[in-house]
């Protein structure tokens, strides 16, 4: 709406920047298209060398090595398991924090602060190592507490800062209202002040979401012997073969776990850009 | 990224002279604000995990740094030893870390100039355009944007594979394999990052210029300002912190791409060509049991990243916003 006014001013302008939009928009799109499309390819196809942008003889024979093959089942299980534990328990336990941080006031509460602004720079693919130690100590080796664990500590800093402006929005009187009416604190914090951050905990969940289900390097280092554990990334690689890649495979590997991640997106897509936008506008 | 938004003062705390007249009388004192260790309680579970699993790490991270750690100190086999700085005077004395050092410094920025650009041209270009092709965009965007790293890598290689890939054909560059030559590889990889990268910067600037009054950009265009002098003198400064936020951001996600790299260039190129510093630690650690070695170049990221966190404090300190 912003602009709306002026650009009626020139309108060949808006047209080529229009068009430029739509270019810009089909080469983005363009290599997700080729991920479905190389998936529902027949063989044959796909080990051509005359790749065409189109096929025919569309065959879920890559989708069938897929799920055959791997145990890949189980290991999207193991997937989602990991992601929505964390998602959950993280907007849980971030909401808490946040609720602390913003509705109470006490000592050390600017220092907490800088810490989690701080603990978001820090790089956790550098910390590998030591948790590697720490999961062997505690015998979480070879188990999805493993993933769970790192994953959800390292949501945590973000989803608060996310979440303050949230729980900031509720207004203080409404506070008032509940325990003049005789209500808890446990009770405003569940009934009251909960149901109205939840959206803020969607547009948060994305976040935890994404970084969970895109994990590689934990997978990878802590699930090392024992493949019943793994998850999606894993199952990936296997496709991958030193003489001859199964590109079919790892297409439709790919298609499979880009899923998820999209129908959780455009779920929470409107929230999501408002949940930015209204952050942007404070 | 929503850091810079949140940055402001906490509602002035009422405390028990609120409203002690209108307390009920099972309440003697207003609870809203006489904390305690309500705070505290609410905080446990977040300080728990992040104690734990991140402070406590980072340490460990320092310790394994200083000692003598190789798979047979790991295996119990041989005691660990104190190194000082040896394991620094190994590494710095390595010409192969310099040239991962700069490596990654220098992919790094290039991927932030690229993502910044790009993210902010197409903003720009969002705000004006009609509904439909806006709606195209941000659709391919967020698309990119939800793709898992892992499955952008191998979908990126395929499209650039020598044999079966429709890009070679279209540019009719036959069999050039584009993961054989350094710079090849890395500019595979600064694609693949930039697609996946761009469109948080987009759909953030893009909400930050709609927050910009109508009146301002207009009288700035009824005034005969180009696009590009709009885009520098009015909409650039209005929207510095949201830009400070998103060149951060991308700082600290390019500084540490690992899966692109991984993936992409199986594990860091021919003879290691194209290695960054999360991959060389990893690969260190893990694939040569060396984890002091790999612990020590952990410690050399966290203290640059320690020092960009620093920079986009002062930053923002000196907009005066508040905590």
């Amino acid at each position: 709406m912003s602009t709306r006014a002026l650009l009626r001013v020139r309108r060949p302008g808006r047209l080529a920047a229009e068009a430029a939009a739509l270019v810009v928009a089909a080469a983005v799109a363009f290599p997700l298209y080729w991920m479905v499309l190389s998936a529902f390819k027949p063989a044959g196809e796909i080990q051509s060398t005359e790749a065409r942008p189109w096929t025919l003889a569309p065959s879920l024979d890559s989708f069938r090595r897929v799920f055959e093959q791997q145990d890949f089942g189980r290991y999207f299980l193991n997937s989602l398991l990991v992601a929505g534990t964390v998602v959950i328990a993280s907007a849980l336990i971030a909401f808490l924090a946040a609720t602390a941080v913003t509705r109470f006031r006490f000592k050390f509460r600017t220092t907490l602060l800088i810490m989690f602004l701080v603990a978001q720079m820090v790089p956790v693919e550098a910390l590998t190592i030591p948790l590697f130690f720490l999961m062997r100590d505690f015998g979480q080796l070879n188990t999805l507490g493993s993933l769970i664990l790192p994953h959800l500590a390292f949501s945590l800093p973000f989803a608060i800062w996310m979440l303050r402006g949230f729980v900031k929005a509720v207004p203080e009187a409404l506070e008032e209202a509940a325990y003049i009416d005789g209500a808890s604190r446990t009770r405003f914090l569940w009934q009251i002040l909960f149901p109205l951050v939840f959206p803020g905990l969607v547009a948060t969940s994305v976040f935890s979401f994404i970084s969970t289900w895109n994990d590689f390097l934990f997978a990878k280092s802590f699930i090392i012997s024992d493949t019943s554990q793994s998850t999606l990334p894993m199952a990936l690689l296997v496709f991958f073969k030193p003489d001859e890649n199964d590109w079919g495979g790892i297409m439709a590997a790919s298609t499979v776990m880009t899923i998820p991640v999209l129908v959780f997106f455009v779920l929470v897509q409107r929230r999501l850009v408002s949940g930015l936008g209204g952050a942007v506008k404070d | 990224m929503t850091a810079h938004t949140t940055l402001h003062k906490a509602p002035a705390a009422p405390g028990a002279s609120g409203a002690p007249a209108r307390t009920p009388r099972r309440r003697p004192a207003s609870p809203a604000r006489r904390s305690g260790w309500t705070p505290w309680l609410y905080l446990l579970p977040a300080l728990v995990l992040l104690g734990g699993l991140l402070v406590y790490p980072i340490y460990q991270l320092g310790l394994i740094s200083f000692l003598e750690y190789t798979q047979a100190q790991v295996s119990g086999g041989e005691p660990t030893t104190f190194q000082g700085f040896g394991n620094y005077a190994t590494l710095f004395g390595d010409s192969q870390f310099w040239q991962v050092l700069l490596a990654t410094v220098l992919f790094a920025t290039a991927c932030v100039l690229a993502t910044l650009f790009v993210g902010c041209a197409l903003a720009v270009l969002l705000t004006r355009i009609r509904a439909l092709p806006r709606l195209a965009l941000m659709m391919a965007a967020l698309g990119a944007w939800a793709t898992p790293a892992i499955t952008g890598s191998t979908v990126w290689v395929f499209l650039f594979d020598p044999d079966f890939g429709p890009v070679n054909r279209v540019l009719g560059l036959g069999d050039f394999s584009w993961t054989y030559g350094r710079y090849s590889a890395f500019a595979l990889v600064l694609l693949e990052v930039l697609w996946c990268s761009f469109p948080f910067v987009m759909v953030t600037v893009y909400a930050g210029i709609r927050a910009i009054p109508t009146e301002v950009l207009e009288a700035a265009s009824l005034d005969g300002a180009s696009q590009w002098r709009i885009w520098r003198s009015v909409m650039a400064p209005m929207l510095r912190p949201i830009l400070i936020v998103v060149t951060i951001q991308s700082v600290i996600w390019d500084f540490k791409v690992f899966t692109q790299i991984y993936v992409m260039t199986n594990g860091g190129g021919i003879a290691g060509q194209n290695l960054v510093l999360n991959v060389y630690a990893y690969q260190k650690a893990f694939a040569s049991s060396q984890y002091s070695l790999g612990s020590a170049i952990g410690v050399v990221m966290l203290v640059i990243l320690l020092a960009v966190t620093l920079v986009y404090l002062r930053l923002v300190r000196r907009q005066g916003e508040e905590l």
